[in-house]
């Protein structure tokens, strides 16, 4: 109530000296007043009441029907009177669903945490981050028994929350495993079988599965439909497509999936991403793969860790930080 | 009961007639401009649901006096096909009309008290109340 008393006065101020000699000054209080009011939530069907009587006021010469016209105007804009309580409500259900989401981001991020493992003679980095709050990627690095390195990278077609959903299955599911399967096949057979069970058949998901052996350095991996990441040998200084066939996960409950193995090198370095990375969207369409490498040759003499954040801040700014993808990037380098 | 008047509405000139009697009333009772307004607005809106959803109803205006409080109430009711999910209607960003802000929850913001009944294939009644301030 102060405030509206208040606001009637500087309104019949503005309005007076506006009417005396139209001046910049008077409108631009004008515009303040306006934003003062919709902060105090009065309606525009309101204003023009608090128009009037204003104007009887200072003008008592006003014509009848000009004073009418602004009855008349009052009913035209309960329209907007209307339309505005709405959105002013719409805009707080937003807020409590933003909050909602945000909880909701939390709980995903303590469920898919992973902790990546210390392995003498192995570096590792690891960044995933989601274009809106919640990701339909994941990543996660095991280490069994036999000191050997898992690493599971998983992208679900789709993103927001029904991705997320979808992810924190995989996670579970992958969290049962029996400790003796860890073979790259068998492990995204296993999956293939849970997916293929418990998910909406419109719902996908690509899988890279690999297993570092850091005693015979052989790195075995299997693929289902997955972005093919990238070897980089150290002996040629050249990179090549980390490619491993294998159909989706979901698809079929009898896919098997062939495994292959490659022998790690002092220097080398195996890089694993989702389609985020590759399918990021610059002004001139979609990044190429050798411009990535282009990146990634930069930065070769940093740790796996600080290549990885210095791709994404590149990736960022070429999109003008707008993900458009839930974004994975994961580096294996074997110490020289 | 002290005063009651209604509006039958069956056309779309009934929806005039149920907003002129508000106003009428909201007048008489001393209601401001902008409360006027507001009222045969909400009467404007539960009138044009009668008439779009349901054929026919009626509007009763009566007149409230509690505990040194004066206020007018709006009785909205028809015998239409109801509303199956209240919860629904009431939500905002959901009319079936598809007209911006429109609808009940819009009514409810204009008016001080609001309750509304419905049952599939009997009808549905609307009360809402305005005090004056």
């Amino acid at each position: 109530m102060a405030y509206r008393e208040n606001m009637k006065n500087k309104y019949r101020e503005a309005l007076s000296t506006y009417l005396r000699d139209q001046t910049e000054q008077a409108l631009y209080q004008g515009q303040k007043i306006s934003k003062k009011s919709i902060e105090h939530n009065i309606a525009p069907e309101e204003i023009i009441n608090i128009h009037k009587n204003i104007l009887m006021d200072v003008y008592p010469g006003t014509p009848g029907e000009v004073l009418d016209s602004l009855d008349f105007l009052l009913e035209v804009m309960m329209g907007y009177g209307f339309a505005y309580r709405e959105h002013q409500s719409l805009r707080h259900i937003q807020q409590e669903l933003k909050t909602e989401i945000e909880i909701a981001a939390n709980v995903q991020s303590t469920l898919l945490e992973t902790t990546i493992p210390n392995v003498d003679g192995l570096e590792i980095g690891a960044l995933s981050v989601p274009a809106r709050q919640m990701s339909g990627d994941y990543y996660h690095f095991v280490q069994d028994e036999k000191k050997h390195i898992g690493v599971a990278i998983a992208d679900v077609i789709g993103k927001g929350i029904p991705a997320a959903l979808c992810m924190s299955m995989i996670k579970y599911a992958m969290d049962s495993l029996p400790e003796h399967r860890h073979n790259p096949s068998s492990v995204l057979e296993s999956l293939n079988r849970v997916v293929e069970q418990n998910v909406d058949p419109s719902m996908f998901i690509t899988m890279f599965y690999g297993l570092y052996n850091p005693e015979n350095h052989l790195f075995s991996y299997s693929a289902a439909g997955h972005e093919p990441g990238f070897y980089y040998e150290s002996a040629t200084k050249g990179f090549t497509d980390l490619t491993a066939k294998g159909l989706l996960l979901g698809v079929d409950k009898k896919t098997k999936y062939m495994q292959y193995e490659k022998k790690v090198e002092p220097g080398d370095m195996i890089i694993l991403l989702s389609d985020g990375v590759t399918e990021c969207r610059t002004s001139e369409g979609f990044i190429e793969r050798e411009t990535l490498i282009e990146f990634i040759q930069q930065n070769i003499h940093l740790h796996a860790q600080d290549i990885v954040n210095r791709l994404f801040k590149q990736l960022e700014k070429m999109q003008h930080f707008q993900l458009r993808d839930d974004f994975t990037l994961l580096i294996l380098k074997r110490d020289v | 009961m002290e005063f009651q008047s209604c509006v039958k509405i069956i056309n779309e000139w009934d929806i005039v007639a149920a907003r002129q009697l508000g106003r009428n009333v909201a007048k008489e009772l001393g209601f401001g401009t902008v409360d006027q307004a507001r009222i045969t607005t909400a009467i404007s809106e539960l009138a044009r649901n009668i008439y779009l959803y349901a054929g026919r109803g009626s509007v009763c205006i009566e007149k409230e006096y509690v505990n040194g409080k004066s206020g007018m109430k709006i009785i909205a009711s028809d015998e239409g096909p109801g509303i199956q999910d209240i919860r629904k209607v009431m939500e905002d960003g959901y009319t079936t009309s598809g007209g911006l802000g429109a609808g009940l929850p819009g009514v409810r913001r204009l008016m001080d008290e609001f309750d509304i009944d419905s049952f599939p294939s009997k009808g549905t009644k609307v009360t809402a109340i305005k005090w004056i301030r």
